[in-house]
């Protein structure tokens, strides 16, 4: 990969400092990653969780997709992660290291984890082919909501109802009376 | 030396009009030029908040003089005040998470120096211009409730813990009114980016009439209101102050702090609620501008360099307003309690602000 890097970048339409900002990115999200699944602690895990997150977000805007980046962070740091961690606050956070936080069926998570790795490699490399990217200006958002709020629109409403309908359900599921 | 300074501000893409001087300087230059500029745009702010209010507006509300000794009117108090707290010791309590509560600080002023990237000081006096601006500071502007969350919980302290849960619950409640009182204005400049909105405001026209141009507290009056409300409670000022109420919970999730990390948490209290202030000042005052009428500029193209100059002390003024009114508000009122503070936020603010934006878009289309 480091070749096939530095053969392009004679290239004048390879941003080299985009690749370069892409690897470091990515090796600190896989470890992140993978320290979500080690760690001994769940408080610390969440946490991990959060920097793979923001390395999504940094991905976005290495891909000069600025509208989708900033919801990245707004919804997934801003509300979801603080969200788990409050719950997991609320509930059970101990201080220092716990046992038995493995569910029995981790391995199954391996194949599963493969397969999804590999199905997204599969639809990346098959859309892109060996296309090079150059470098490009964020896409103005009005192009955004413009896509969102006329062609797509019935599949953008369809997925709002389904996610009014899971925090109907959680609420259900969540009240007594 | 100033047109140096000014020219930190400026945009890497070196597009210049032809009647500015010239400000090329080299890239590095700039980088580090900006970054003095984010300090000062941050701590100078906080500073001179803390003084100039906190020091002071406070204590002639409550018929004393506040602090004197330290230079003239007590103006050397914060050098003094930073001093003492430097030489304390770093302390961590036996049973807390370490690296996690050394850390937590930190989140929460780099979520402050974050948000002040966007703010726009000058039409090229900003340090990016980025598209989705605002949409970009009310989500980095929520990461520091990330911050606050792992210092209460690290602390391993009952008080800690509860003041950081409140918290954590009051600045969710509470950034839902935020985000949906700034979709009015959004709605009305047909923009996310801060200079788009600002340049909207000081060329729009009220009934015929430009020579104040249109700032947005106008026609968005109600969306301002609960702007403000939410930034006060996102702050935690009081009367929106229960995670940190000191006759409950000590002093919440910064109890176990002391040296410099409490520092940091103070100076990142004040430092946003002046990055808020810059935020709400874009947003609804018109910004840096003065009407473009005056002058006789049509759009942001047509702005004369010196405004450069002039619009970070434009701004500078409208912030220290904004934030005179947030602590005459903080010094003014009693503190809530937990309920109310949560039925305020739901079933008050967020409905009046749903209605709000369905409102302006409604008139958005029909005008």
């Amino acid at each position: 990969m480091i070749g096939t890097l530095l053969a392009q970048a004679g290239d004048a339409d390879v941003n080299v400092a985009m690749n370069v900002g892409f690897g470091i990115i990515a090796t600190v999200m896989i470890f992140a990653a993978f320290s979500v699944v080690t760690t001994k602690n769940v408080v610390h895990a969440a946490l991990y969780l959060v920097l793979v997150l923001a390395g999504v977000a940094a991905q976005y805007i290495l891909a000069a997709a600025e509208f989708v980046a900033v919801s990245q962070v707004m919804v997934y740091i801003g509300a979801v992660m603080v969200l788990f961690l409050f719950g997991i606050m609320l509930t059970r956070a101990q201080i220092g290291t716990e046992d038995g936080l493995n569910n029995n069926g981790w391995q199954l998570g391996i194949p599963v984890g493969l397969v999804l790795c590999g199905l997204l490699a599969y639809v990346i490399v098959d859309t892109f082919e060996d296309d090079v990217i150059g470098e490009r200006s964020p896409a103005p958002t009005e192009l955004l909501s413009d896509r969102i709020l006329s062609p797509f629109l019935v599949p953008f409403i369809a997925v709002s109802f389904v996610l009014l309908a899971a925090a109907i359900g959680a609420i259900v599921l969540a009240r007594k009376d | 030396m100033l047109a140096q300074i000014s020219a930190a501000f400026l945009a890497v893409d070196g597009y210049f009009p032809d009647d500015w001087p010239d400000w090329s300087i080299p890239y590095w230059l700039m980088s580090i030029l900006r970054v003095v500029g984010g300090l000062v745009a941050v701590l100078l702010p906080a500073g001179g908040i803390v003084y100039l209010f906190l020091f002071k507006m406070m204590s002639f509300m409550q018929s004393r003089l506040g602090p004197m000794e330290a230079g003239p009117y007590g103006s050397m108090q914060l050098l003094a005040e930073v001093g003492k707290w430097m030489q304390k010791e770093d302390l961590a309590p036996d049973n807390a998470d370490v690296r996690i509560y050394r850390m937590a600080p930190l989140i929460v002023l780099v979520s402050t120096f974050l948000l002040i990237v966007v703010v726009p000081f000058g039409p090229r006096a900003f340090f990016t211009n980025f598209e989705t601006g605002i949409f970009y500071a009310l989500a980095v502007g929520s990461v520091s409730v990330l911050g606050i969350l792992i210092a209460g919980w690290s602390s391993a302290n009952k008080y800690s813990l509860l003041g950081g849960l409140r918290a954590g619950g009051q600045l969710i409640a509470y950034e839902l009114p935020m985000v949906l009182a700034t979709l009015g204005v959004v709605i009305q400049a047909e923009s996310m980016n801060l200079n788009r909105i600002i340049e909207v405001q000081n060329t729009g026209e009220i009934f015929g009439i430009g020579w104040i141009g249109n700032p947005f507290i106008i026609t968005q009056f109600v969306g301002f209101l609960i702007f403000m409300i939410a930034v006060q409670a996102e702050l935690t000022q009081a009367p929106f102050d229960m995670p940190i109420a000191e006759s409950e919970l000590v002093s919440g999730y910064m109890t176990e702090y002391s040296g410099f990390r409490f520092l940091i948490f103070f100076i990142a209290e004040f430092a946003t609620a002046g990055v808020f202030s810059f935020i709400a000042a874009a947003l609804f005052l018109g910004g840096w501008g003065v009407p473009f009428e005056w002058f006789g500029w049509d759009n942001l193209g047509e702005v004369a360099w010196w405004m450069n100059l002039v619009g970070p002390v434009i701004m500078f003024t409208k912030m220290f307003a904004l934030v005179g009114v947030i602590m005459w508000v903080r010094f003014s009122y009693p503190r809530f309690r937990e309920d109310q503070l949560q039925t305020f936020a739901w079933k008050v603010l967020i409905p009046l602000a749903l209605a709000n934006t369905a409102v302006t878009a409604i008139l958005k289309v029909l005008l």
